[in-house]
Order: structure tokens, then C-alpha cells, then sequence
């Protein structure tokens, strides 16, 4: 590897449930993102994307957070977010909320191009290639809708578990179904969102698979929270945990040893 | 129909410990969403088709105006009538007086969303006139006293046995007395049942899926041919239709048929496609003598030129329900009004007002597969966060869910207050959940883990252990 200062320089999104709920993630994403070749900033002024409030209606507040996200993470080459959800927030939603003020929308624009959702960045931009990395296990892989349909991270996931040693990919029927989180959706219409993860983990647990990974962490939090409730076994995690060799650690929602 | 949008929560719950109707929608999220797949991927142009069909759409909705005036020089000179009505009364007074005026007792209906739009049956039923469906969906629900539950299929929610049970309840009267399962002659039970209502009508009503600017044709599609023997048999003919439906040629028309039963069913065409321009002429062995047009704005037009305008290019294809998750889980009825699923979680707000229908847009995950599949790409996501934000300013909709965002925004906008908060959250979450990695139970909110365990933090936050490392990975 060349020496720090010809290293690109990536200001890491970290989101708000990696940063509270799993903070492995962020640290499996700076790995990977190292891994690359880049050097890692995480700008301190970050909180949120700003999805709670742009889903609940309350367009005010959300300009104001992301103004504060667009100001947090100006001149950086590139912005990653181990999340589709997040990365389609800031690329496609961003310059949606600046549309009729012209000076904002270029700094959202601007952002917009340079931010990416971590798989796709690793395997679109870095051509990254996953080396020396053994998880023996079958994994299905849920895809999560922004990922899916915002951020179109659908093979890049599928090459780089393909890349990991013993790793076997099961997939899933109706892999493209919402797992029923969306974000503040699953507590104000817990009824109908438990009917839509059961449906999905119907199909997840019908794959005979071990493990489950996506690539955001709002999903996962939510098909393990299922999971567990019902009392199934499978183990849940992000693929960044995977692809950075930390896929032995205890799953989400899984006791700590 | 009466609007029960309100419950929208109830009506799901209730929806969703109904066995027969899990059944039923078990086969709407399998059939039609492989079948629309198969359709797609056979037809190398289908996107480029979409493309087409949503810039047909746009061009009318843009000078609709003109197509509408040119459609009913059209009709007039073909000999046919067209009756412009603002609202749904004018509509149903437009209907009853053609109806009165050829004496009719009995009207046959092919399927029309519009006329459930406009409560016909019910209205038309109160002034002596009987109506009949035609359409073997809306047969059935017509007996079991139902709206649809779904704009293509509107008996999805009815399994074969309460078929069974209604037609055995119903059809006696015409001397059925056997309990009939057998599906096929189900439908050969409905068809004799019906066959005799078809010759005997005074007026055939149906709805239009295309009104031809150029030509004055009107269009239905349909897979069973009740259509054409509506329309054809009676000495009058009506068709209801919304403004929205106006198509500049008969080659737009082809280019939109392309995209419509490919997307609904997954055919590459109805088995049905019926053209009706004007009224039988001295020379045509059959057709109708009195050929009218109702043609209801009902609101639409107050669309136009705003947020909303896009939700005028839908075709009623259904594909947004065929595909939509919170559909597959709660049914057709949840919706509480005509159109369900994510096209109307998107129309009935603007049709039965923000307040009735509040639940609607806000009841989505926003994962966006409507959108994917729509053949005319409305952008139905980006319609319901219209909504939402609509709901926000005008104050409706739960309080504790207003105040739960603004004190969220009000630490989202402030980083270091905000470190503070999650950095205290996750080890208090983290430390109650103890070696378990989780948490049963919430102390402010059950909405998660009524059904869910909370995956719990896993300690420290990512901000602080980056910090603590001075900014430096593993």
C-alpha cells in the first residue's frame, strides 16, 4: 500500500442505528474501506439523515438537518454510508428538498455525487475484491428496498459474499419483499408490519440458511427482533461484518459471550 | 361507498385474523406478481413502453382540455351523447335521467371503478331500477353486499367455498338447488344466471378503460366478454368515465394497451378489447340504439397542474397492489374506500379528504415497489410523503407522534447535545439488556416490541469508541 497521504480520503456516514445500536458495523465498514486503499474520516458533526423526520411529514426540520449533513461532509471526495436507506436519503431525497432553492440544491447536488452505499462503493468504485476471508456458512441475502430500488445494489452484494471462502449463498423466495421496518412505519403500524416480517421470515428460515445478512441495519434489526421473538435461531448480520472477517462475533439480538 | 378509511387500523387488524382472506391474498401476491414478471421479461421493450405510455399520459393530461372537446365532437358526430358532470351527484342524476327516460326496471353493469366511485348501485337500487353485475368478480360481491376489494379482481378476497355458499344461498331462486364446488361450474351456474339478465336489460352501463379523441371510441378490456354482451344487447348503452382516461389516437391507445394487461394479469393482451363508436347504425345487425357518455371530473381537475397531476396517467392496471406488501398483509377493504392499495393510499386522500383518509399514506414502508412496477411510473412514494407532510402542517393525525419527532429533531439538529443522549441511550439500553444482547420490553413505547425483541446496543457508541481511538479503525 502507498503511504498515507496518496490514500483517498472517504468521510464515513456512519448512521444513527450503526452508531447506537451497532457500532461494529461502522468499525467493519472503516476495515473495508481501508482495505481499499482509502484513508477514513468520520466528521464529527454528524447525527442523522434525516429519514425520520422527511418520513413523518415534517419537511422543516429535515432541511435543517440536512443543511447541517451537506455542511458536515463538504469536500470530500467521497461520502459512504454502510446503509442504501441513508446513502438514497442524501443522493436521491437531498436535492428533492432543495429543489426550489437554487444555491442549497447545488451543494445537495454536489453531495449527492459524491455520496455511495458501501457495497456498491466497494465493489463499483474500489473494484474491491474480498481476500483471505473464510466464513463457513450458508447466508441468505435479504435485499433491502432503498438498496434495492434507490441505491440498484443487487449483484455487488452477491459477488463480493461470493468472494468469501465456504461462504454459501441460499437465495430466498420474494427476496425483494419489504421485511415490513420502514423506519417509523414498524411502531406506529406494528400490526401490519409484524405481518410483513413474518412473511419474510417465513422465507428466510425456508432457505435452511444459518445466517442472514443485508446491507442495512434498520432490516436486520428488525428481522432479528422478530427472529428471537418467536424464538428462531438464525443469526443475524450485517454484511460488512462479514466481508471484514468479523462474521464470528455474537449476531445481532444475539446473547453476548 | 361509505368511507371507513378512518379505521384503517382496525379494519386491518380484523383483515389480517381472517383465514379465508390470507388465503386469498396469499394467491395475488404469487399469481400476479410472477405473472407480470414472465410478461416483462418476455417483451425486450417493456421498459421503453412504459416510457411511451407515461409520455402519452403526460401529453394529455397537459392539453386535456382539447382532447376532451375533441372527443366530444367525436361522439356527437357519430350520433352518441356526452354528459360533462362535475360531481358524483350530477353524475348518478346524468345516469338515472337516460334511464328514465327509456323506462328502464333493469340496468346490466360491466366493471367499473367509476360507478362504485359514484355509489351507483345502491342509488340506482333506491330509485326501482335493478342493477345486475356482470363481471363474475363483481357478481359476487354484488351478492355478498361487498365493494371490491381490488380494482382488477374484485372478488379476490372470496374464496371458492363462500362462492360456493353465496351462489347456493342466491341462485336457488332459479332453480340451482345443489351445493355446487366444482369451480368451472361455478362459473357455468353464474353465466346461465346471468344470460337470461343480458337479453332482458333496457340499459347496458359500463366503464371505459380509454375514450379515443380521435375516433369518439370508447375501450373496455375485459377477460370474460360480459363487457360486449352489456354493451351490445340493450337498446341503450351508458358509459361512465373519468376525464383522465381521454387517449389523443387509436395508436396511443395500442402503445398503452401494451403496457395494461402485461402489468395487471401478465397477459400479453385481455381476451376481450371492445371498441364502441356511437350507436348501432341503419346498416349494423346489432349494437345499441342510444350510445351516452358520462364523463365525471369528480375532483380531478382540481388536480391538474399540481403534486398530484401524476396519479391521473394510472390505467387501473393494479399492479401496485399485486405487488404491494401492506396489500398482500391487510386486503382491499383496510382501505376503507373504492380504490385500495397504494394508489389509493395516494388518490383517496385527495378524494375523501386528509382527515378520513389519513392512515393511508402514512401506513407504508416507502419501499417502493409500487413505483417499480407501475407500467405508467407514477411516483407513488414521493405522493404519500406529499401527504404526510400535508397531515404535518395541518396538525392531523396522532399528537404523540408529532411530538416524538419534533424532540428528535430537536437533538438530530444539535451534535453535541446529541452525542450526549446517545451515548448515555445505548449504555442504558445496553446495560438492561445485560448478556441477553436484547430487550423484551421498551419502558416508553411498546409499538416495536409488542411483536419484536429490541436488538439491544452494543455498548459504547461508534462516535465515542472513534473518538477514544483517536479517530483510528481496528
Amino acid at each position: 500500500m502507498s503511504n498515507e497521504t496518496d490514500k483517498i480520503e472517504v468521510a464515513l456516514f456512519v448512521t444513527c442505528l450503526v452508531d447506537i445500536n451497532r457500532p461494529s458495523v461502522g468499525f467493519a465498514t472503516v476495515k473495508l474501506l481501508e482495505q481499499t486503499g482509502c484513508k477514513v474520516v468520520v466528521p464529527d458533526a454528524q447525527t442523522c439523515c434525516g429519514q425520520p423526520a422527511y418520513n413523518s411529514g415534517d419537511r422543516r426540520t429535515t432541511k435543517q438537518i440536512a443543511a447541517d449533513v451537506i455542511k458536515a461532509f463538504k469536500g470530500f471526495r467521497y461520502v459512504v454510508a454502510p446503509s442504501g436507506s441513508c446513502a438514497g436519503m442524501i443522493k436521491k431525497h437531498y436535492p428533492e428538498l432543495f429543489a426550489d432553492d437554487p444555491d442549497m440544491l447545488l451543494e445537495a447536488e454536489d453531495l449527492a455525487a459524491r455520496t455511495h452505499e458501501l457495497v456498491s462503493f466497494l465493489a463499483d468504485v474500489r473494484k474491491f475484491k474480498v481476500d483471505d476471508v473464510e466464513f463457513e456458512k450458508k447466508v441468505t441475502y435479504h435485499d433491502s428496498c432503498s438498496s434495492l430500488r434507490e441505491m440498484k445494489v443487487k449483484d455487488q452484494p452477491r459477488s463480493l459474499l461470493a468472494g468469501v471462502e465456504d461462504l454459501e449463498l441460499i437465495e430466498a423466495e420474494d427476496r425483494e419483499a419489504c421485511c415490513g421496518f420502514g423506519g417509523t412505519f414498524c411502531i406506529k403500524y406494528s400490526e401490519v408490519s409484524e405481518e410483513m416480517v413474518d412473511r419474510k421470515i417465513d422465507n428466510l428460515r425456508a432457505t435452511g440458511a444459518e445466517v442472514v445478512t443485508a446491507g442495512d441495519l434498520g432490516c436486520l434489526m428488525n428481522i432479528a427482533g422478530r427472529l428471537y421473538r418467536q424464538g428462531h435461531k438464525m443469526k443475524v448480520l450485517h454484511i460488512a461484518e462479514i466481508l471484514a472477517d468479523m462474521g464470528d462475533k455474537p449476531g445481532i439480538g444475539e446473547e453476548r459471550r | 361507498m361509505e368511507v371507513t378509511s378512518r379505521q384503517f387500523k382496525e379494519n386491518a387488524h380484523e383483515a389480517m385474523q381472517d383465514e379465508n382472506l390470507r388465503a386469498a391474498l396469499g394467491r395475488v401476491k404469487t399469481g400476479f406478481t410472477t405473472a407480470r414478471r414472465t410478461a416483462a421479461d418476455a417483451l425486450p421493450e417493456f421498459e421503453d413502453l412504459r416510457d411511451q405510455a407515461r409520455d402519452i399520459k403526460n401529453h394529455v393530461l397537459d392539453n386535456l382540455d382539447y382532447y376532451l372537446e375533441y372527443f366530444e365532437d367525436q361522439v356527437t358526430q357519430q350520433g352518441g351523447h356526452v354528459h360533462w358532470c362535475s360531481t358524483h351527484k350530477e353524475a348518478r342524476d346524468a345516469i338515472l335521467k337516460i334511464c328514465r327516460d327509456v323506462d328502464a326496471k333493469t340496468v346490466t353493469k360491466g366493471k367499473s371503478m367509476i360507478t362504485e366511485e359514484i355509489a351507483l348501485n345502491k342509488f340506482l337500487a333506491a330509485e326501482g331500477i335493478e342493477p345486475i353485475e356482470t363481471d363474475l368478480g363483481e357478481y359476487i360481491i354484488q351478492l355478498a353486499d361487498e365493494p371490491p376489494s381490488h380494482i382488477i379482481g374484485p372478488a379476490v378476497h372470496k374464496t371458492k367455498d363462500q362462492v360456493t355458499e353465496l351462489f347456493h344461498e342466491h341462485h336457488q331462486k332459479y332453480g340451482y338447488t345443489e351445493r355446487e364446488e366444482d369451480a368451472e361450474k361455478l362459473v357455468g351456474e353464474a353465466r346461465a344466471v346471468l344470460r337470461h339478465k343480458y337479453v332482458t336489460a333496457d340499459v347496458g352501463i359500463t366503464g371505459a378503460n380509454f375514450l379515443v379523441a380521435e375516433t369518439g371510441s370508447t375501450v373496455i378490456v375485459t377477460n370474460e366478454g360480459n363487457g360486449d354482451l352489456t354493451q351490445s344487447l340493450p337498446k341503450t348503452h351508458i358509459v361512465v368515465a373519468s376525464l383522465e382516461k381521454v387517449i389523443p389516437t387509436l395508436e396511443d391507445v395500442s402503445t398503452v394497451m401494451r403496457v395494461l394487461a402485461r402489468s395487471a394479469t401478465g397477459q400479453e393482451m385481455s381476451v376481450y378489447t371492445t371498441f364502441s363508436t356511437g350507436p348501432k347504425r341503419s346498416d349494423d345487425i346489432d349494437g345499441p340504439e342510444n350510445f351516452h357518455v358520462v364523463l365525471l371530473d369528480g375532483g380531478r381537475s382540481e388536480m391538474i397542474g399540481t403534486e398530484l397531476q401524476e396519479l391521473l396517467r394510472c390505467i387501473r392496471c393494479g399492479a401496485c397492489m399485486n405487488h404491494c406488501p401492506v396489500y398482500h398483509a391487510v386486503g382491499g377493504h383496510s382501505y376503507g374506500w373504492v380504490y385500495p392499495g397504494p394508489i389509493g393510499a395516494a388518490l383517496n386522500p385527495q378524494m375523501v379528504g386528509l382527515e378520513e383518509a389519513y392512515h393511508l399514506p402514512n401506513a407504508s414502508s416507502f419501499c417502493g415497489r409500487c413505483e417499480e412496477v407501475c407500467p405508467v411510473r407514477i411516483p407513488i412514494p414521493k405522493i404519500l410523503r406529499h401527504w404526510r407532510e400535508k397531515a404535518f402542517e395541518q396538525q392531523i393525525g396522532p399528537k404523540p407522534d408529532r411530538w416524538g419527532i419534533e424532540i428528535w429533531g430537536f437533538f438530530a439538529k444539535r451534535p453535541a447535545l446529541y452525542r450526549l443522549m446517545t451515548k448515555i441511550g445505548a449504555r442504558v439500553l445496553s446495560s438492561l439488556s445485560g448478556k441477553k444482547g436484547r430487550l423484551k420490553k421498551l419502558p416508553f413505547n411498546n409499538g416495536w416490541t409488542r411483536c419484536r425483541d429490541l436488538p439491544a446496543p452494543q455498548g459504547k457508541t461508534f462516535m465515542e469508541q472513534w473518538a477514544a481511538k483517536g479517530g483510528r479503525g481496528d
